[in-house]
C-alpha cells in the first residue's frame, strides 16, 4: 500500500487549468460531416422511394385500394406535428445564439413533445393494423393480391425505418437539451444542437415525401 | 460567404416559413380530392419537393450557409434525381 503524494504549487495548478488548454474544435467540419451523412440517408430512403415508384407504376390499382386502409387524418396530423417540431428546433438554435437558455429549453421540450405525439400516433396506426393481422408474414397478408402485399410491405418498412430515425433524432435532441441546461451548449458552442437540428429536419423531409406517397394515392 | 460568420435568424422568419409549409400541406391534402387525373401524383411530388426545398433553405439554414455547401446539396440531389430517372425509365420500358 504505497501512497504517492504529489504536491502541486497553486501557481502550477492555475497554469494547467482548463482555461489555458486549447480544446480542438472544428465546427465547420462537424457540420459538413453531418451534411455528408444526410446525403447518405437521402440515398438510403431514395432507394426505397424508387422501389415504391416502380411497384406503384406496376400495380397502381392495387396500391390505390390498399392505401385506403391507411388513416389519412393521422398521417396529416403527423405531418403538421413534424413541421411544427422542425420550426421549434430551428428556433432553439436562435435562442441559444441569443443566450436565452430558458427559451431554448422550452423550444427543445416542444420539439421532443412533438416526437412523442408522432410516436403515439404511429402506435395507434400500427397497433390497429397488427390487431387485424394486416402485417407482413401473416396468413391474411399472404392471401392478398400481390400488389397489396407489396404496398403493405413498403408501408411497414418505410414508416418503420423512418420511425427508427425519428427515435434516434429525438435521443440526440434530448442529449442536446441536457447539454443546454448544463451550459455545455451555449452561444459559443452550439454545433451539436445545429447538427441534431439538421438530423431532425431530415426526419421531417422524409415524412414530407412519405405522407403523400403512402396516404394520398389516387 | 465566409463559413466562419455566425448567422442569427429571427423567430418570426421561422414562423412565416411554418405558415407557408402548412399552406402547402393543405394543398397536398386537397389535391387528390380536386383532381382525379393522372397528374395527381406529379402534383403531389412537386408540392412535396417545394416543401422540402423550403425546409432545406430556411430550417436547415442553407440560405445563410457558404456556397460550397449549397453546391454540394444541389449536386447530390441531381445525382439522386438521375438515379431515379434512369432506373425508373429503364423499368417502365421493359
Amino acid at each position: 500500500m504505497n501512497k504517492i503524494l504529489i504536491r502541486i504549487k497553486k501557481s502550477e495548478l492555475e497554469m494547467i487549468s482548463m482555461d489555458h488548454i486549447e480544446m480542438q474544435r472544428d465546427d465547420i467540419g462537424a457540420k459538413l460531416g453531418m451534411w455528408i451523412f444526410i446525403f447518405t440517408e437521402i440515398l438510403l430512403f431514395g432507394g426505397l422511394f424508387l422501389v415504391y415508384a416502380v411497384m406503384r407504376h406496376r400495380y397502381s390499382a392495387d396500391f390505390h385500394q390498399a392505401s385506403l386502409q391507411l388513416n389519412s387524418f393521422i398521417g396529416a396530423l403527423n405531418t403538421v406535428v413534424l413541421l411544427i417540431s422542425s420550426m421549434t428546433v430551428a428556433m432553439s438554435i436562435s435562442a441559444v445564439q441569443k443566450k436565452d437558455k430558458r427559451m431554448a429549453t422550452i423550444l427543445l421540450c416542444i420539439t421532443l413533445l412533438c416526437a412523442v405525439i408522432f410516436l403515439v400516433d404511429k402506435y395507434f396506426e400500427w397497433g390497429h393494423k397488427i390487431s387485424i393481422l394486416l402485417y407482413p408474414g401473416t396468413e391474411l397478408m399472404q392471401s392478398l393480391k400481390h400488389g397489396y402485399i407489396l404496398f403493405f410491405s413498403l408501408y411497414f418498412f418505410m414508416t418503420g425505418l423512418h420511425m427508427l430515425h425519428l427515435i434516434i433524432g429525438a435521443i440526440v435532441l434530448l442529449v442536446a437539451l441536457v447539454k443546454v441546461r448544463m451550459g455545455l451548449i451555449n452561444e459559443d458552442h452550439y454545433v451539436l444542437l445545429e447538427n441534431g437540428g439538421l438530423y431532425w429536419h431530415l426526419v421531417d423531409l422524409i415524412w414530407i415525401f412519405l405522407f403523400p406517397l403512402l396516404y394520398l394515392v389516387t | 460567404m465566409d463559413p466562419e460568420v455566425k448567422h442569427l435568424t429571427e423567430y418570426s422568419i421561422y414562423g412565416k416559413v411554418l405558415i407557408g409549409l402548412l399552406v402547402l400541406t393543405t394543398f397536398t391534402i386537397l389535391v387528390p380530392w380536386v383532381n382525379l387525373t393522372a397528374y395527381t401524383a406529379l402534383i403531389a411530388l412537386l408540392l412535396a419537393s417545394t416543401k422540402a426545398g423550403i425546409v432545406m433553405t430556411y430550417f436547415m439554414h442553407l440560405k445563410v450557409e457558404y456556397s460550397l455547401l449549397k453546391i454540394l446539396v444541389i449536386v447530390v440531389l441531381l445525382i439522386y434525381a438521375t438515379v431515379i430517372l434512369l432506373t425508373f425509365s429503364d423499368y417502365i420500358f421493359r
